[in-house]
């Protein structure tokens, strides 16, 4: 303890540390009955630091190349000591982390936590939705495996399909007119260097924004608050709720543990771009709902093809979604009732197709 | 010096520093992004021996079956009918490019992905592909199943 006084007293010294830290201890959080949903962010973010953590000790055996990955990964599994629990919580981690993002996302608008003054918050979590799907597709084709290798060729196609620029962006994504060990090459350096930089990045100025702004109090609460400022409940953020996020982090380790071990991750079979796709082939579950629409489109809409119609529609829908915030100012209660029809109706819509998906056929 | 140049209206002297300044700067954004553009986009490759190629040997494959061959860089399907008829197509899906293969039980060709059938002409039968899957001319020649494009008019 003494050390730790030292070090904090020299550290002030020539930081004035206690300045810096200042308004950290300032920052409150609002405590009403929807205070829970809160903590999904932070779960988030813990989630993303497993991923560095794991990624980088994948790393130190994982080698790129159509000839080396799968069987790389295979070592990993087989025999690298504890190298299947590594990678099993690596994939696990990774879709629990889309589904928390998923969840504080649907948290954030149904509870309009977008609204002014957070416009730039929303939009940079957006962001940071869009990179975790890109880890995702990305990250999924590196087993080279043949789930991995069809799912990377239908995904792929899809970006070739969009009117213009759609070509350019398949060949500049495929490393080539087809999927091959290009890709695996491209995929590699999106996932371990790219997308991580961006993320990082990102994850700051979304935290910056989230401790300029403070907390939001749903809309449900504020007035109330307002009118009578002594009912107005808050605890301080550090010790107190970052406690609480610390036990949340811990149940979530949890979860994830318990998960990575009792259902390992497999590894399938080696992909081989000369061999018909096998059946019941399907993308990972956050892709199932426009997995599921795709295949229900029909092949031809008035006489443009169907996916384009269907990649579009998505397109034009996860625009307006983005730029969701903005549409809540003006009109006040249409606008507000129209982004809550819109909010309930992209759930259900999600939900039901994913469950459509694995049921039918 | 400073203190003598407006700046809500700077002189044309001012301006033409300004100009070549901004459009130094231009260009050399210009000339660092442009290669790097370049640099992401592969160079294209060959098709090099897509016109024909072997498909099979003449009694490798039974009646009512598959097999998936190389045709330049993309998977062909060369099949065998329930009656002993060769038929050869392309392997890529038109809807995203899966590889299809022949179901013998539907004696259609399937592509696993989004549920797409063609019949064993190629055409498109039900599910999602907008066309038909491209088909290819065979010659037996000794024990050989030789598949190739066909020639145009």
């Amino acid at each position: 303890m003494r050390l730790l006084t030292h070090l904090r007293a020299w550290l002030d010294e020539r930081f004035h540390w206690a300045e810096l830290i200042g308004p950290l201890k300032e920052k409150t959080v609002p405590v009403h009955k929807l205070s829970h949903w809160y903590f999904l962010g932070g779960i988030t973010l813990f989630l993303f630091m497993i991923q560095v953590c794991t990624g980088i000790l994948l790393l130190l055996y994982y080698r790129p190349g159509a000839n080396e990955a799968f069987e790389s990964v295979q070592y990993i599994m087989t025999r690298v000591q504890f190298g299947w629990l590594i990678r099993s919580i690596h994939s696990w981690a990774a879709n629990l982390m889309i589904f928390t993002a998923f969840a504080h996302m649907f948290s954030v608008v149904f509870l309009r936590a977008y609204r002014k003054p957070r416009e730039l918050t929303w939009l940079s979590g957006m962001l940071l939705l869009f990179l975790a799907m890109g880890f995702g597709f990305s990250g999924y084709l590196l087993p080279w495996n043949t789930l991995a290798f069809f799912a990377t060729k239908v995904g792929t196609e899809i970006t070739g399909q969009v009117p213009l620029i759609g070509h350019s962006l398949m060949v500049f994504l495929r490393g080539g007119e087809d999927v091959t060990g290009a890709t695996l090459t491209r995929f590699f350096g999106f996932h371990v260097a790219v997308l991580p930089s961006l993320t990082t990045l990102l994850i700051l100025v979304h935290l910056a924004l989230v401790q300029y702004f403070g907390m939001s109090v749903p809309p449900g609460v504020e007035p109330r608050w307002k009118g009578s400022p002594s009912e107005a409940r808050e605890m301080k953020f550090f010790p107190n709720f970052l406690l609480r996020e610390l036990m949340a982090w811990y149940i979530a380790l949890g979860i994830l543990g318990a998960l990575a071990a009792i259902l390992p991750w497999e590894l399938g079979t080696k992909a081989d771009p000369f061999a018909p796709a096998p059946a019941g082939i399907r993308p990972e579950w956050y892709f199932m709902f426009m997995f599921q629409t795709l295949k229900k489109i029909p092949a031809k809409v008035w006489f443009v093809d169907g996916e384009v119609v269907g990649i579009l529609a998505f397109g034009l829908a996860g625009l307006l979604w983005t730029l969701l915030p903005f549409f809540d100012q003006a009109g006040r209660g249409r606008g507000r009732r129209f982004i809550m029809g819109a909010g309930v109706f992209a759930v259900t819509y999600i939900l039901a197709m994913t469950i459509y998906g694995y049921v039918a056929k | 010096m400073e203190s003598q140049v407006s700046l809500s209206s700077p002189t044309p002297r001012r301006r033409v520093v300004e100009y070549l300044l901004g459009g130094g700067l231009f260009a050399s954004i210009v000339s660092f992004i442009y290669p790097v553009l370049r640099y992401v986009i592969p160079p294209p490759v060959a098709d090099l021996g897509g016109d024909e190629v072997v498909a099979s040997k003449v009694g490798d494959l039974k009646p009512n079956a598959f097999k998936i061959f190389r045709f330049g860089t993309r998977p062909a399907l060369l099949v065998m009918t329930a009656e002993g008829e060769y038929r050869a197509l392309s392997a890529v899906c038109t809807h995203l490019s899966c590889t299809v293969q022949y179901r013998n039980d539907l004696h259609q060709i399937w592509c696993a992905c989004h549920n797409g059938l063609y019949d064993l002409n190629g055409r498109n039968v039900s599910g999602p592909p907008p066309r038909p899957l491209e088909a290819f001319q065979i010659h037996v020649r000794g024990d050989e199943i030789v598949v190739s494009r066909k020639r145009e008019g």
